[in-house]
């Protein structure tokens, strides 16, 4: 008995004619819809003050504690206060695109729900196409920010609007193809399925610990590393960078339409984290989770907020890169190490082997193309370090005048 | 289930309801896109055609093809289509039609393209409803034999095309030093 086979059950207990058995389908369906959107959108108020916490932590301060225990309602009279505040509308702006960008930037993270597998049978709509679905969702937020930037009127929301553009798209290639891994490894697309496959059985029991981060390690690195920059979380905020300079493509935005964008950012980030959990780490899959269909919502809740917290631990402690360091590092180290690493599984999963073999093997190159990599990485900013070094010391500029290489701008 | 005590009167099926919509939708877009003032909204309209197109493949069971409408339409296309009219035109001061004195012959040429359009669907003899819609992995697993078996030669030609225009934009975009 799983979460689905219970809802059916509940259907059919209520006893409906055979001839609206439709409307009790999509009524459920609605309420289904309804709750996970209400419940995300409350989530956002949980996720701002977790965010706020643990920053605050690193930062050696307290945070919020005022109101409420651990100052748990600060978030509810911060948005309190975002609606309350007078809608500034900029006087030449594109009515549409300014008023319709930030619905779609929530709506595209919003649909995301649908195919994340909280539990067995406990999906909105287990779709044969589920990890395509998510990658093709990614557009729609690409699209909000070209309408804000564009539809604001103001050239610096326009540029940043690009710029937000460039790196999603970019980062976007690393992303999927790291989602392509546990798809070739497992030969589905659906979410579902892939939560399934991560069982491991012990004889008749399910420990549930068969996740796919023990299998491809490279390809989960890859995938969080794009997904804190499709996220636009540290180091990959400078789109934003919300600490020091102007808010990038939602300069013109006030009120609860600039908390739009800020919701949708949050929601991505937590629901990016959920996508890692069912597609590495065992999605609803754990002890006794087989038996117990109650722990499925428990550890997969309890995995994407120990996720989520990770990705505000990097928050706080790293620094942001450059927009030529970012766009060099999607392009020149993320993209080329995820295809060796897809070849790589590709071949070994031909050979003619068992398939705790070839799951060995596949682990072993995971490691070597992540060793390969970072042993080139350290190699390369070693030569940098020295080479920027010399290019500052005076006594080897006198003579020359020049940098030691002519590209050293880059 | 217990059997109603009255006939229901013929109520359209969910589907017809969430097709009826959807058609709506890629019709106001496609609208937008030819009679918007502004080239952006018309670009917006295209968007909106394009997740109609997507709905209709999704109510045909055909969720492949309809995913993959949206990632490539709206996420490469559109986008593509955005920035073209963002760099090129003057989009940041006032609107630019993009209508001429040609509207009444396009109208007109729309109109019996639609008409030839009908009479050759309508000739077609459709696979009928009720017929059993085959499992979405199987089709997308036939899909991927397909590709690498019978149009393995298009396949790696289209392949090429796509590494030549990509390589050609790099060295036209180049930094010349």
């Amino acid at each position: 008995m799983n979460w689905s086979d219970a809802v059916i059950q509940f259907q059919y207990d209520l006893g409906a004619p055979q001839e609206l058995s439709w409307l009790v389908e999509g009524i459920t369906y609605f309420v289904g819809a309804l709750i996970l959107a209400t419940a995300s959108l409350t989530l956002a108020l949980l996720l701002i003050w977790i965010t706020r916490k643990v920053i605050s932590r690193i930062q050696d301060r307290i945070g919020p504690n005022r109101l409420g225990p651990y100052g748990l309602f600060q978030t509810v009279a911060d948005a309190m206060k975002l609606l309350s505040k007078e809608d500034i509308k900029p006087t030449s702006s594109d009515t549409v695109s300014y008023a319709i960008a930030p619905v779609l930037a929530v709506l595209g993270v919003l649909m995301s729900l649908a195919v994340i597998p909280f539990g067995a049978g406990l999906i909105g709509a287990d779709l044969s196409v589920g990890v395509l679905y998510l990658v093709a969702l990614g557009s729609i937020g690409i699209m909000a920010a070209l309408m804000a930037g564009w539809g604001s009127n103001n050239k610096y929301a326009l540029l940043a609007g690009f710029r937000v553009v460039a790196q999603l798209l970019s980062y976007e290639i690393p992303m999927v193809l790291a989602m392509l891994a546990p798809v070739l490894l497992v030969g589905t697309m659906s979410m579902q399925g892939l939560a399934n496959a991560q069982s491991l059985y012990l004889g008749p029991i399910n420990l549930g610990l068969g996740w796919f981060i023990f299998v491809l390690p490279g390809a989960f690195l890859i995938y969080m590393i794009a997904a804190l920059a499709e996220s636009e979380q540290t180091p990959f905020d400078l789109l934003e960078a919300e600490s020091e300079l102007i808010a990038g493509f939602h300069i013109e935005y006030s009120g609860m339409k600039f908390a739009m964008f800020f919701l949708a950012q949050f929601l991505n980030s937590f629901f990016l984290g959920a996508i890692a959990v069912s597609l590495f780490l065992g999605g609803w899959q754990g002890p006794f989770a087989g038996q117990v269909p109650l722990l499925g919502p428990i550890y997969f809740l309890a995995k994407t907020f120990f996720v989520y917290v990770v990705i505000q631990w990097i928050k706080g402690t790293f620094p942001r890169v450059r927009v030529d360091q970012m766009m060099q590092f999607a392009w020149k180290v993320l993209v080329p190490s995820v295809l060796t690493l897809l070849l790589a599984q590709m071949i070994i999963m031909k050979l003619p082997l068992p398939m705790w073999l070839n799951a060995i093997f596949v682990l072993v190159a995971n490691i070597v193309v992540v060793v390969v990599v970072l042993n080139v990485l350290g190699n390369y900013f070693k030569r940098e370090q020295v080479r920027s070094k010399r290019a500052f010391e005076p006594t080897s500029l006198i003579g020359t005048m020049q940098p030691v290489h002519p590209s050293s701008g880059d | 289930m217990p059997e109603l005590p009255f006939p229901l009167p013929p109520l359209p099926t969910v589907s017809q309801v969430v097709f009826l919509m959807i058609a709506v939708l890629a019709v106001l877009g496609s609208l937008a896109v030819v009679l918007a003032r502004n080239l952006f909204h018309s670009a917006l309209g295209l968007v909106a055609a394009f997740f109609g197109a997507a709905g209709v493949y999704i109510v045909a069971e055909a969720e492949f093809i309809g995913v993959s409408q949206v990632l490539v339409y709206v996420g490469a296309i559109s986008t593509l289509i955005a920035f073209a009219i963002m760099l090129t035109r003057g989009m940041m001061f006032g609107a630019t039609s993009p209508r001429n004195r040609q509207s009444g012959t396009a109208a007109i040429i729309t109109v019996l393209t639609f008409v030839v359009l009908m009479a050759l669907t309508r000739g077609i003899p459709w696979p009928h409803a009720g017929e059993p819609i085959v499992d979405g992995q199987l089709i997308i697993a036939g899909l991927g034999h397909a590709f690498v078996n019978e149009y393995v030669v298009p396949f790696v030609l289209l392949a090429m095309l796509l590494l030549v225009a990509l390589a050609g934009a790099i060295v036209v975009a180049r930094d010349r030093k």
